[in-house]
Formats: structure tokens, C-alpha cells, sequence
């Protein structure tokens, strides 16, 4: 498939909030930006001056190392100030609010502010109540725009396009973050989607989203060009929403026995930190189907894209005003 | 001044559903009490010129949170009441989720106290079931019933122990009292935040699943048949509320229910924004609830039209959607809500209307109020009906502005409210 950026097009949006309200060319959009930051990446000095005198705000509420690094990694190649601001937070806890936190920021000279947030909604909240532009990190079970991205834009590294590709999301779809973007994302794309993991872990009304469903991995892994395997989120389940690890593992657990029946070629992505064992065997993990890894050097390009992009949107609005 | 206080209300359409009256006449007060209805002359010195208006008896809302004692920065008994004044209410019921609860004679009694000293609207109290709304021990609900609480609830959540439900209706037997109940099962809701569906799957945000309001509703009847003690389901809000309550009055059972704006104006749709100011509790549901809603409402099958007013500060719901708290504070605009709700889409007239916001809710409570013949207390709502005007929760008596229709252009403004022959709340 052409991979012309289309000369036309151009990116209006100072926040990257979800993908749920991007269409697929916005979408194209930010992988082929991505793209041409890639080069920095390979350079002895991984620096590119786009967003120089800028300050970029980690602002993380939810543990993480992968995308926090990512970020800042990112911001940094882009010539960007980082502040990194991390802090539990918990829902009833009194305090600074979030609002406010983001307002003290902001008053400091805050241009951009990476937020990754327990609760749902959160950065969306924020971008209604502050100037900076906002880029969601991960909210609640929400979106994780930029995982979903660095997803498709791995995907079409390996085959170029995601049309008419079959991708089986499989686990704990009802609290994903990344499932939800990365149903957006590939659906857009042109895949066909299924969501595969008991009924348990589906959300409600999952069939009016633009997937297939199933409660068997066995009977879906044959047709499957890539397969998504997310982390079995201790922290989120609740209520034991399967009777046993053991019982888990046993059904949606990809093992060497498995990926016998799978395409030869199939990709198998998982977003990370992998509980080895569970829902991934080791030899999985690391065996040559694996883009575990390839999955987190592209998270750098494609946040370069989106800090960018949104810069850049804001810099046009400032200047239009 | 004429010493015996007296008020003329002249030329205004007269509704009053409980005796079947509509008419074009006068409606003289004396001292506190209607006094005569009909052509009058008299030298009454204090004469309201109610051409063009509906003269009803004063509405009552059965379903209020004034928020004292414990969160007096959102709303005090007196601001509660000047608010209810203003949206025509002459009589609320205040619920008893206050900090510490209602679940003792003094609190009930203090509410009482508080209500007289502000003067505005009359104030019903319901006392809490259980003691302090755990729902582990039964409240003193005999010593607040002398204290005058006309019923009883846990609202904020229901009683969620099926024997403990059991043992409260029973001894609520013996103190003529309405059982009211915020229909939950905790179990099914546990950290939902918003109505389970397809909504809430692509917003990430924790569901409550219409089954935890209905299964509790339908164990609770199932109760109540046992009892045979009046039982009042608070703000049913899903399609299988309204077909239970109607299998329960069918049967003859002594089972009311009430609605209110928010769950006939709004679906979940509504919360795309992530806006706080629709989170509320129980949740707004789908279209085909609030169709199920307002066709019950047609068919006579709900007791009566509430607010639920639940005020909390601008600042609490300036926060993450999960952690924001439930509530829409609503009191000033509720006439105006029903109006577009109900009125303008054809499916109440004016008489059914003032029915479900006067005499009906009365009954529920079992209380002597809702009609204005002669006799009766004057407790009176003038209303203008025509009159357009815009929300504005920044004017509100209220202390909170956690108001999702700021802003709606609506119709039909109170122009005066007279509670006890005085006038306590006048337009402009």
C-alpha cells in the first residue's frame, strides 16, 4: 500500500486523548510522522530540534516504567525539557486535586502534559480545564492511545498494512486500556478483530463494538495473523472473575502447544510486563514470533510523532489567535 | 393592614386534581387556610392579579437532600428551603444521609427545628432504617416516628441484608410509616459509576448494571407481600423497574414509586464528556428506560414526580469522573424540567402534572396536604406557564450549582409560593 503522506492533511488536534475519536487518516497520520522520526533513533547524537524551549510534564499517577521512560525518552529526543511527576493516586484521598496539580504545572510553563491516570476520563477532564496540550498515557480502563499506536505502526512494519489482517486481542478486555484503543486503532485500519477470553472479562455490550467475540482461543488461533496477549491485570480484576490461574492459563494461556496450530508467521504481541507463565509461555515470549521488544523501541518514534504533532497544532492555535 | 391576614388570588386557572377542579375563579386565603373559591368580592387589600396563571396547591417534593448537619458548605436546611420555595415547593421531604445521619429522635427533631426557624417551605423528615445507614442495626425508628418522621430509608443505598429488610418492614408495621427505598444491590453495583452498557464499555468507566436496581426492587416486593407494610421505591430509573412495580400494583400491594427529571431528560449518552454534573445515582439509563419511564408515567403507574436534589460544591465535582460524588441539584428549575419533559411532548396535561407533584406525593407520605378547597391549609404554587426563561444555576437559593441544565431555555415560571397563607416566595 502507497504510504504518501497526503499533502492536504493537516494535524489540528493539540490533544491525543483516544483513538476512538480519530479517524484512520489522522491515524496514518501519526505512523508515517512516526516513521521519519524513526532515523533519529539509529543516529549517534538521538536528538532533533522540534521542540526545543518546550517543557514536557510527566505527570503519572499509575506505576509505570515502560511508557513513562518512553516519554520522557521521547520528549527528550524531540529537545524538550522534561519534568517528571509521579504520584500514587487513590480516588478518596484528599489533597491536591488533580485539577489543581495540573494548573500548578501549567502556571510553571508546562507546554504539554503526559498524563497516565487510574481513573477513566482523566485526561479528558484535563483538557477541558487547561491550556497545555494534553497526551493520555493511560486512563482508568479508558484508552492508551500511544500503546494501540506503537501496536499498528509494529503490525505495519511487519506487513505493511493492516487491511484485511485477522488480530485476536486475547484476555481482560472488560479492564484494557489497551485493548480499547487497540479496537479503535485496528478496526480502523481495516483488520478484522476478535476479542478472545471468557465472558467474565468481556465488557458490557461488547458486541455492539466493531469486533468478533469468542470464548475459545482453540477455535479462533488458526485464522489469526496477529495475536495481542494482554497482561492479566492482577490489580484491576476484582471478584475472581476466573476460578484459578491454573484454570486460565490452561484455556487463553499461549503455550508452545498452541502457536503449533497457529499460522507459521503469526505475530504474537503482548504491551507488557508479562506475567511468564500465565498468559505467555517464556519460549512464546522470546521465540522468533515474538515483537515483544520490537513493540518498545517503536513506542519512541511514535511518541516523537505525537508529542510533536500536538505541539504543532498548538502552535498553529496560538498563532491563529 | 387588614389584621386578619388575607391574600386574593384573582382570575387564575385553578387546579386542584384531588377535587377535580380546573376552572377560572378567585381563591381567597385567610389567615392559613383556604378560605373561599369562586366569583369573590371582597376588601381583601392584598390581591394577586393571577390572569393568565394556574393556581395549584403547593408542590411537594418527596425526595430532597438538604445536606445539614455534616456538609453545610453545600447546602443548609435554610438555603434547601429558600431553593424549594423557589421552584414552587411548599413541602419536601428531607432524606436522612446527612453527617452524622438521621437515625435518632434529636436529629429528626433538629431538622424540624431548623426547618421552622427558616421559614420558607414545610419539612417532612425521613429517619434512616438502620443505625447510622450501615444497614447492620435498626435505627430507633419508633422514637422518630413519635418524633414526627413519616418514613424511613437508607437513601444514599438500599438495605442490602434480605433479613434485616425483613425485620425493618415488620416493625415498621406497627408505626403507620412509608418504607422508602433506594433500590441497590451493592453487590452488582460495586464501583460502577455510571449505567452498564455499551457506553460505559467505550469510556472505560465502571458499570452499574440495571439488574442491581431491580433485583433489590423485586426482593423487597417479595418482602412486602409478606408484610403488607407501604413501601415506596425511590427514583426508579430502568424499563424493568416500571414492569415490577405494576406486576406489585396489580396484585394490590401497597407499592408507590417515583421518578425524577434527570432519568426522563437524559441517557447515558449524555456522559460522553466525562461531565460530572450527569453522574448521579442511580444512573441515567438508556432511551428505551426513559420511554418505559414516561409511558408509565402516562399509564398512572408512577406516585410522583421528585428532584432528588442532591447538592454537592463545584469544587467536589471538579475532579476525575470516578471520583466525583452522585448528585444534581435541581429544586429551582424541577416545574420547568416536568414542563418539557411531560407537558411539551404530550404526555401529561397541566392536571395530571400538579396531580404527581401535589396530591399523589402526599399520599405517599400519607400526608394531609396536595389540595387547596376550602378549609385546607393554604399552601399554594401560582405559576405562569407561558414564561420562557433561561437557567441559571449562578441565581440559584441553593448553595450548590451542580446543575446539568444550566443554561436550557425552558417554560414555566413560579411566581409565587405560599406556604400557611404567607407568601414566601415571589418572582422578581
Amino acid at each position: 500500500m502507497a504510504r504518501k503522506t497526503d499533502k492536504k492533511f493537516r494535524w489540528r488536534l493539540k490533544h491525543l486523548l483516544g483513538l476512538r475519536e480519530l479517524d484512520r487518516k489522522e491515524i496514518e497520520f501519526i505512523l508515517d510522522t512516526a516513521k521519519a522520526f524513526e532515523q533519529v533513533g539509529r543516529r549517534p547524537i538521538k536528538k532533533t530540534p522540534p521542540l526545543r524551549g518546550r517543557v514536557v510534564a510527566n505527570m503519572f499517577f499509575e506505576d509505570s516504567t515502560r511508557t513513562r521512560n518512553s516519554f520522557a525518552l521521547a520528549a527528550g529526543r524531540l529537545s524538550a525539557d522534561v519534568i517528571e511527576f509521579t504520584k500514587k493516586s487513590s480516588s478518596v484521598s484528599k489533597g491536591e486535586t488533580l485539577l489543581d496539580t495540573a494548573r500548578n504545572l501549567e502556571a510553571m510553563g508546562v507546554d504539554i502534559v503526559v498524563v497516565r491516570h487510574g481513573a477513566g476520563g482523566a485526561p479528558k477532564f484535563l483538557s477541558r480545564n487547561i491550556n497545555a496540550c494534553v497526551v493520555n498515557a493511560g486512563d482508568g480502563y479508558n484508552e492508551h492511545p500511544t500503546q494501540a499506536l506503537l501496536d499498528v505502526y509494529t503490525i505495519r512494519q511487519m506487513r505493511g498494512s493492516l487491511d484485511g489482517l485477522k488480530i485476536g486481542i486475547v484476555g481482560d478486555i472488560a479492564h484494557s486500556r489497551v485493548a480499547r484503543s487497540g479496537i479503535w486503532a485496528m478496526s480502523k485500519l481495516g483488520a478484522e478483530v476478535t476479542l478472545i477470553g471468557p465472558p467474565t472479562l468481556m465488557p458490557a455490550q461488547a458486541h455492539l463494538l466493531p469486533v468478533k467475540i469468542s470464548y475459545s482461543l482453540d477455535e479462533v488461533l488458526e485464522q489469526l495473523d496477529v495475536i495481542n496477549m494482554l497482561r492479566i491485570q492482577f490489580e484491576r480484576l476484582g471478584k475472581n472473575p476466573f476460578p484459578s490461574v491454573r484454570e486460565y492459563s490452561h484455556f487463553f494461556g499461549l503455550t508452545v502447544e498452541r502457536m503449533k496450530r497457529a499460522k507459521p508467521d503469526i505475530i504474537v504481541m503482548h504491551p507488557g510486563p508479562i506475567n511468564r507463565g500465565l498468559e505467555l509461555e517464556s519460549e512464546v515470549a522470546d521465540g522468533p514470533n515474538s515483537v515483544i521488544l520490537k513493540q518498545v523501541a517503536n513506542g519512541l518514534p511514535v511518541r516523537m510523532a505525537v508529542l510533536f504533532l500536538v505541539n504543532q497544532a498548538a502552535a498553529a492555535e496560538s498563532k491563529s489567535k | 393592614m387588614n389584621t386578619d391576614k388575607s391574600i386574593l388570588i384573582k382570575n387564575g386557572r385553578i387546579i386542584d386534581p384531588a377535587n377535580k377542579v380546573d376552572t377560572q375563579a378567585d381563591l381567597l386565603v385567610v389567615g392559613d387556610k383556604v378560605a373561599q373559591i369562586g366569583s369573590i368580592k371582597s376588601d381583601c387589600e392584598n390581591v394577586i392579579d393571577a390572569k393568565g396563571k394556574i393556581v395549584t396547591p403547593g408542590l411537594i417534593d418527596i425526595h430532597v437532600h438538604f445536606r445539614e448537619p455534616g456538609d453545610e458548605e453545600e447546602e443548609t436546611i435554610a438555603s434547601g428551603s429558600a431553593a424549594a420555595v423557589a421552584g414552587g415547593f411548599t413541602s419536601v421531604v428531607c432524606m436522612p444521609n446527612t453527617k452524622p445521619a438521621i437515625d435518632d429522635q434529636t436529629s429528626v427533631e433538629y431538622v424540624h427545628r431548623m426547618g421552622r426557624q427558616a421559614r420558607k417551605t414545610f419539612i417532612y423528615v425521613m429517619g434512616a432504617v438502620t443505625k447510622g445507614r450501615e444497614g447492620n442495626e435498626l435505627a430507633e425508628m419508633g422514637l422518630m416516628a413519635q418524633a414526627g418522621a413519616i418514613g424511613f430509608t437508607d437513601d444514599g443505598c438500599g438495605v442490602q441484608d434480605a433479613a434485616m429488610m425483613l425485620r425493618a418492614l415488620k416493625y415498621a408495621g406497627m408505626l403507620n410509616v412509608v418504607f422508602a427505598q433506594h433500590c441497590q444491590d451493592d453487590s452488582l453495583a460495586a464501583g460502577g459509576v455510571m449505567n452498564a452498557g455499551y457506553n460505559s464499555t467505550i469510556l472505560g468507566l465502571p458499570g452499574i448494571d440495571p439488574l442491581a436496581e431491580e433485583m433489590m426492587l423485586w426482593r423487597d416486593i417479595q418482602l412486602v407481600k409478606k408484610t403488607k407494610v407501604r413501601y415506596h421505591a425511590q427514583h426508579i430509573s430502568t424499563a424493568g423497574s416500571v414492569e415490577l412495580v405494576r406486576e406489585a400494583k396489580a396484585e394490590g400491594l401497597p407499592v408507590t414509586c417515583e421518578v425524577t427529571p434527570h432519568h426522563l431528560l437524559f441517557t447515558d449518552d449524555a456522559i460522553i464528556d466525562y461531565d460530572t454534573n450527569y453522574k448521579v445515582n442511580p444512573p441515567l439509563r438508556t432511551i428505551k428506560d426513559v420511554e418505559a419511564l414516561k409511558r408509565a408515567i402516562r399509564e398512572g403507574l408512577i406516585d410522583a414526580l421528585v428532584t432528588d436534589h442532591a447538592p454537592h460544591l463545584q469544587s467536589e465535582k471538579e475532579l476525575e469522573f470516578l471520583a466525583a460524588p452522585f448528585g444534581i441539584a435541581g429544586l429551582e428549575c424541577a416545574l420547568s424540567l416536568y414542563i418539557k419533559a411531560l407537558i411539551e411532548p404530550g404526555i401529561c396535561d397541566w392536571p395530571d402534572l400538579i396531580s404527581l407533584m401535589t396530591h399523589r406525593p402526599a399520599r405517599v407520605i400519607a400526608a394531609d396536604r396536595g389540595t387547596i378547597a376550602r378549609g385546607d391549609r393554604a399552601d399554594i404554587t401560582i405559576i405562569d406557564p407561558g414564561a420562557e426563561y433561561t437557567i441559571d444555576s449562578s441565581r440559584f437559593q441553593s448553595k450548590s450549582r451542580n446543575c446539568p441544565y444550566n443554561g436550557w431555555r425552558v417554560k414555566g415560571r413560579v411566581e409565587k409560593t405560599i406556604v400557611a397563607g404567607e407568601i414566601r416566595y415571589s418572582a422578581d
